[in-house]
């Protein structure tokens, strides 16, 4: 079963960010390589994209004759996806055992950053007749 | 002596693999390197065979440079114990090429297989090593086929390579006793690479490694082996006849079309005839099993030229033979479809009632859609809606989720009696 488990965070919070250390934001990313390295090595892992800053986020309709209408910028505490991973487990339990172990990444000084991640399951085009 | 590499050699490689493999294992006494360098040599050939053309003799080719590759890779490990002499005396223990039965490794097959399907191994680790070391496919394709990426399908196989070693599995038939255990894990392995494979065939997924096509390839080689089994006889069958319905179960749009809505026309004639004799000849061998009776309910619906043709009293005694064996939920849902169709939808509702207290099936999509169906055939159109609602909101499956609202359209737009 596969699962993209989404994190997400405000503008605000992704501001917070700025106040780290250089030693803060590499063991964090390093942290995030290491369990992606592991996914790989369980077999479990398929993807995994960051994506460019809620700042630069719009949302986009269609308008007349299908000219987009783009609509941004959004109030500070409106939530994003900022990035995902999607895996390939054997069970949803296992899927949320991996989301809290990129959840639990180290923050300032080291202590754990606890983001929210979405976990869905991504549908299978499989059937039964 | 040279031939052009079309996909007739495509399948002569993924033919060979096996053979190939067993060779070098009765060789070299290792399973996991000698499945490397047979991996190297079939990606080697499919590199050299379309440029210079088919050697005469294929599969001496391939063990020939398969063999190469292990006493390389035992010379620069002897080499890099700075111990010289060893190549000589580990080479030396080896048997001579003269002695090595390149014969028609027919056994080798069946031994592989039941390496491959070890019940040590995780399903997903058994199903990719048995897809590469039998099945004599890349890596690259099996990961594409599973939309993982290399390395990922890599450490499967490899994780499924230590867990034989682990075990101590050695490189011969299971005995008599193990057999039959030993067996049914197996056919399980082949019954989830078919079912994997079993996915609408139309868009994106057209390129991909058909993995049904696969799974019937790996059945039938196993068939050969064990002829007289009725238990894989009854899964090739089954195989085969659900097969036959691939064209005619998916529309232009990716949608499900149902058993009874599908046009009969585009069912294969050969997987029929075939799995219908597989079958008959399966049943006829005494014992029973799942996918015996599994195979004779599909022969049944293959025999109906029309839906309303249904030998339906033949099913329905299928499905309580079946559900008495089995004890498996999905069954006794459809058990209760069969009994609807014969004695009418209150009797196959009743049915259900009994399996809302069956944990496995709690929120399981499945025993909505078949309560919302049985309703629709009982008149009562508002409860249909309800639980066709219900069954979309908790499937995991795309084309089933479309086919599931589409119902709930389908009965809202209808006057309600």
């Amino acid at each position: 079963m596969k699962y993209i488990l989404l994190m997400t965070g405000t503008k605000a919070g992704v501001d917070t960010y700025k106040a780290w250390s250089e030693k803060d934001v590499q063991n964090h990313f390093a942290y995030l390589t290491s369990v992606r390295n592991d996914l790989t090595k369980s077999g479990e892992f398929v993807a995994t994209e960051g994506l460019a800053m809620p700042h630069q986020a719009k949302v986009v309709r269609a308008g007349k004759d299908n000219t987009p209408i783009t609509d941004g910028v959004f109030p500070e505490a409106k939530e994003f996806v900022l990035g995902y991973w999607i895996v390939d487990v054997d069970s949803a339990e296992r899927a949320y055992e991996i989301a809290a172990r990129f959840s639990s990444g180290p923050g300032p000084g080291g202590t754990q950053v606890n983001l929210p991640i979405e976990v869905r399951q991504i549908m299978t085009r499989a059937t039964a007749e | 002596m040279c031939e052009p590499l079309h996909s007739v050699s495509e399948h002569l490689l993924r033919d060979l693999a096996p053979q190939v493999l067993g060779a070098v294992i009765r060789r070299f006494h290792d399973f996991a390197d000698a499945e490397d360098a047979v991996q190297e040599a079939l990606i080697a050939a499919s590199v050299q065979w379309p440029r210079e053309g088919v050697p005469g003799n294929p599969r001496g080719w391939l063990y020939q440079v398969a063999c190469r590759r292990m006493t390389d890779q035992i010379r620069s490990e002897s080499a890099r114990r700075r111990r010289e002499t060893t190549v000589a005396e580990e080479l030396e223990r080896l048997a001579p090429v003269s002695e090595i039965d390149t014969g028609l490794g027919q056994d080798d097959t069946l031994i592989l297989l039941f390496m491959c399907c070890h019940p040590a191994l995780s399903q997903p680790s058994a199903i990719a090593l048995t897809l590469r070391a039998v099945g004599g496919l890349t890596t690259a394709e099996i990961a594409n086929a599973f939309l993982v990426p290399e390395a990922t399908m890599a450490q499967r196989i490899s994780r499924a390579k230590q867990s034989i070693k682990a075990s101590g599995a050695p490189f011969r038939l299971p005995t008599d006793q193990e057999q039959t255990q030993r067996l049914s894990a197996v056919l399980h392995v082949l019954y989830l690479i078919f079912n994997e494979g079993y996915v609408a065939s139309v868009g994106p997924q057209v390129q991909r490694l058909e993995l049904s096509g696969e799974a019937i390839r790996l059945t039938r080689a196993l068939h050969s082996g064990l002829p007289g089994n009725a238990e894989v006889g009854g899964l090739l069958a089954l195989m085969l006849l659900t097969n036959a319905r691939r064209k005619a179960r998916t529309g232009p749009n990716e949608e499900m079309i149902p058993l009874d809505k599908q046009d009969r026309s585009l069912w294969d004639q050969s997987e029929i005839s075939e799995g219908i004799a597989l079958i008959t000849a399966a049943l006829s061998k005494g014992s029973i099993s799942a996918y015996q009776l599994q195979a004779a309910i599909a022969a049944v619906h293959a025999e109906a030229a029309r839906v309303e043709d249904t030998d339906w009293p033949q099913i329905l005694t299928l499905y309580e033979l079946l559900k008495r064996m089995s004890g498996n939920p999905m069954v006794a849902l459809n058990h209760a479809v069969a009994a609807a169709m014969v004695k009418g939808p209150v009797a196959g509702l009743k049915l259900l009632q009994e399996l809302d207290q069956d944990e496995r099936l709690a929120g399981h999509h499945r025993l909505d859609a078949v309560r919302a169906y049985l309703m629709e055939m009982s008149g009562d159109l508002t409860g249909a809606i309800v639980h066709y609602r219900l069954a979309a909101e908790r499937t995991t499956s795309l084309p089933e989720q479309n086919y599931l609202l589409t119902q709930v359209a389908r009965l809202s737009e209808r006057p309600i009696p």
